[in-house]
């Protein structure tokens, strides 16, 4: 019976609308009281059994909610025989319970979008060989599982067999289907456009790469702030309290109306729901924009930011280095190219695979003794050959002679922003490769919106050599850029930053980094989706698309003073109210309830800007 | 110890997590410190103790401060 009631709400205060309707147009046109009253006295208990019941079950779990303070309202305006009232009060606050549901629903749309991406059923290899369609919760670790063209893959595995293109958009934002064959990696929530998929199931659920963004976004929604904490703790009182005023009001007064009245203003709303609901729907604007914002702390720091710190590789330039320019020193060159490959071919570096590249085809000798020196660059033995690889320091320490002709090489270089790879044989020098990783297309117009939103600093940090370093920084308009770092001396940069009084939020790739992305009170990763950009940051631009950075910092700006607006409105509105009882003549419950509800509806519009705000160009 | 995973009805009044979480303190076996309850996806996730208590009788305190269950998954 109460589940009849409570799932018919809606209804109900349809139902009672009309009621209160008629009542008024029959007491207009004819005068006929009784049947007013009598219209009302049924609306009114009608509306007041759905928030009684709620009250009640509120009650019995010890909380004081706005039910209660309702529905004590309602018997007190029946107990002094104002129908109208009472009737008018279960109808505002049903009504406006519907329309909040609307509403917020609303703001949450962009949040639904993401998680109707996730797949739902999956078909598994049985016992028997065939082939059968499960629920995805049921897919265990290790099973077999078919998937169709069309069909969405429904957890994170191996490729057994079978050959198909896959787009990935949902996870990396890059929709140019992926052709994926045997013992490739696929993710769950990615689509298989063509061909058909075995494959066996490594993550499930929520260990999925795509389970995890949904959990995240999730999560950063019902983050609270410590301000919201403290309106949260301040509501668990508030309802109580304000139950006492009213009681004693009565006692003292005696005046029914007055008390009535001190209830149903005494609602809290507008201020418990005003700050989530930006935060709802800043981070579902985000969301749908490729910009995972983990939280309303992180809005609130990102929104006061005024350094920001860029790692090079990866994240203003595109990331993958190409060899630009070559010259030769001395003889023997074919056998230091030789030399050079055999050494790179064993290292994992960015710059090495440029250097594989340039070389092509070659003879590989074994390399032995080899010693990484950190910041610098590689020292091994190859062909009874001491062979160094690495930058202008790595030469200096293992005491190469850079004639003048070579200075002027390296120069020249560094002008055109290369980074530079030198290797030397037996202390002689042998090759210099300049290497060019160009900047992102429009990464400098982006940075002029950062600026013009109100970062003061643009810094750079780059393990590079400093004069390729300047090079790029004159060119993207940086106020500074520092060259031969470390990871870990990006990271000490960064602390004291924060060191001296500065927000700061720093952009990486997110593998690297990580100590960077940590230290700074913002970490930006531009990951593909990657876990470890997704754990240890807090902004991920998904499709490591570094256009949206301006957006995200926008965005979080606007977040953060709509939730200001919202907080003004709902204690404006208290004030107002509270003001208006004491002083005002024309206050009643209704008028109260309609200022309540009314309240409720505007921050949640005035939050639901945020799920259109576009950063004007 | 086992871990529930329950989809809600949309929640929408900011006292309905409240109700909620006053419900499933006062049962026995939920371990209390994983307890989660999410507003805006409508979620709980919680540790039970399967010994002390069932995913029915968890659901059933929800539907007793008048919240309907959608979905829920335990693991």
């Amino acid at each position: 019976m109460q589940r009849v009631i409570l799932r018919n709400k809606n209804k109900i205060a349809l139902v009672i609308g009309i009621l209160i309707a008629t009542a008024f147009i029959v007491k207009w046109s004819t005068g006929f009281m009784l049947f007013f009253e009598w219209t009302l006295i049924t609306a009114s208990i009608l509306g007041v059994l759905p928030i009684a019941i709620q009250a009640f079950q509120a009650l019995r779990v010890k909380v004081v909610s706005i039910d209660v303070l309702v529905t004590m309202a309602v018997a007190g305006a029946f107990a002094i025989r104002n129908f109208e009232e009472s009737a008018i009060v279960t109808f505002l606050f049903l009504f406006g319970a519907y329309l909040e549901q609307r509403t917020l629903n609303k703001t949450r749309s962009a949040i639904r979008a993401l998680t109707e991406m996730a797949p739902e059923t999956a078909w598994k290899k049985m016992d028997d060989g065939d082939f059968k369609e499960i629920d995805v919760d049921d897919v265990d670790i290790g099973d077999v599982l078919l998937v169709k063209t069309g069909a969405k893959i429904p957890v994170d595995g191996t490729v057994l067999s079978g050959e198909g293109s896959v787009n990935e958009a949902s996870i990396t934002g890059e929709s140019l289907p992926v052709l994926k064959d045997m013992s490739a990696l696929v993710y769950a929530g990615t689509i298989l456009e063509n061909g058909t998929l075995q494959i066996a199931a490594d993550r499930i659920g929520e260990d999925t790469t795509f389970g995890k963004i949904i959990e995240l976004v999730e999560e950063a929604q019902d983050s609270k702030s410590e301000a919201e904490r403290f309106i949260d703790r301040f509501a668990k009182y508030y309802t109580p309290v304000v139950l006492l005023i009213a009681l004693l009001v009565f006692a003292f007064t005696r005046d029914m109306e007055l008390a009535v009245t001190i209830l149903v203003l005494g609602c809290p709303g507008a201020l418990v729901i005003g700050v989530p609901v930006s935060n709802v729907a800043g981070i579902g604007n985000g969301a749908s924009h490729g910009i995972l914002l983990k939280g309303s702390e992180v809005i609130s720091d990102f929104s006061r930011l005024d350094q920001m710190i860029f790692d090079k590789t990866g994240t203003l330039t595109i990331g993958n280095p190409a060899v630009a320019d070559t010259r030769y020193y001395g003889e023997n060159i074919e056998n230091a190219l030789c030399y050079l490959a055999s050494i790179e071919r064993e290292s994992d570096h960015p710059l090495a695979k440029a250097v594989l590249e340039e070389i092509g085809q070659t003879d590989f000798y074994p390399v032995s003794d080899t010693n990484v020196i950190r910041g610098g660059g590689i020292v091994a033995q190859v062909d009874g050959h001491r062979v160094a690889v690495g930058n202008v320091a790595l030469m200096e320490q293992e005491a190469v002679v850079l004639s003048e002709a070579v200075r002027g090489d390296l120069h020249q270089f560094e002008e055109k922003g290369y980074s530079l790879v030198l290797t030397a044989v037996d202390g002689e020098l042998s090759i210099l490769m300049g290497i060019r990783d160009p900047i992102r297309p429009g990464v400098k117009e982006d940075l002029e919106r950062i600026k013009r939103l109100g970062v003061k600093e643009l810094v750079m940090l780059s393990g590079d050599n400093q004069g390729t370093v300047d090079v790029i920084a004159r060119e993207l308009g940086l106020s500074k850029a520092h060259g031969h770092m470390l990871p870990e001396d990006k990271s000490a940069y960064v602390k004291e930053q924060i060191g001296k009084g500065a927000t700061v939020a720093f952009v990486g790739d997110g593998v690297n980094d990580s100590p960077s992305l940590a230290t700074a009170q913002i970490g930006i990763a531009m990951g593909s989706g990657t876990e470890v950009a997704i754990e240890t940051s807090n902004v991920v631009l998904m499709h490591s698309d570094f256009s949206r950075l301006p957006h995200a910092l926008g965005l979080v700006k606007a977040t953060s003073r709509n939730m200001i607006q919202n907080i003004v409105i709902a204690i404006g509105v208290v004030i107002a109210l509270l003001a208006s009882v004491l002083f005002g003549e024309w206050m009643n419950m209704s008028i109260g309830m309609l200022v309540h509800e009314g309240s409720i509806l505007v921050v949640i519009l005035n939050g639901m800007r945020l799920l259109r705000y576009r950063l004007k160009s | 110890m086992k871990s529930a995973n329950i989809q809600l009805e949309t929640l929408v009044c900011p006292s309905c997590t409240q109700k909620i979480e006053a419900a499933l303190k006062n049962i026995e076996g939920i371990d209390q410190d994983s307890l989660k309850l999410s507003f805006s996806s409508s979620k709980v996730k919680l540790d039970f103790d399967d010994n002390t208590t069932s995913i029915e009788a968890i659901e059933k305190a929800i539907n007793r401060v008048g919240f309907e269950v959608i979905k829920s998954r335990v693991k």
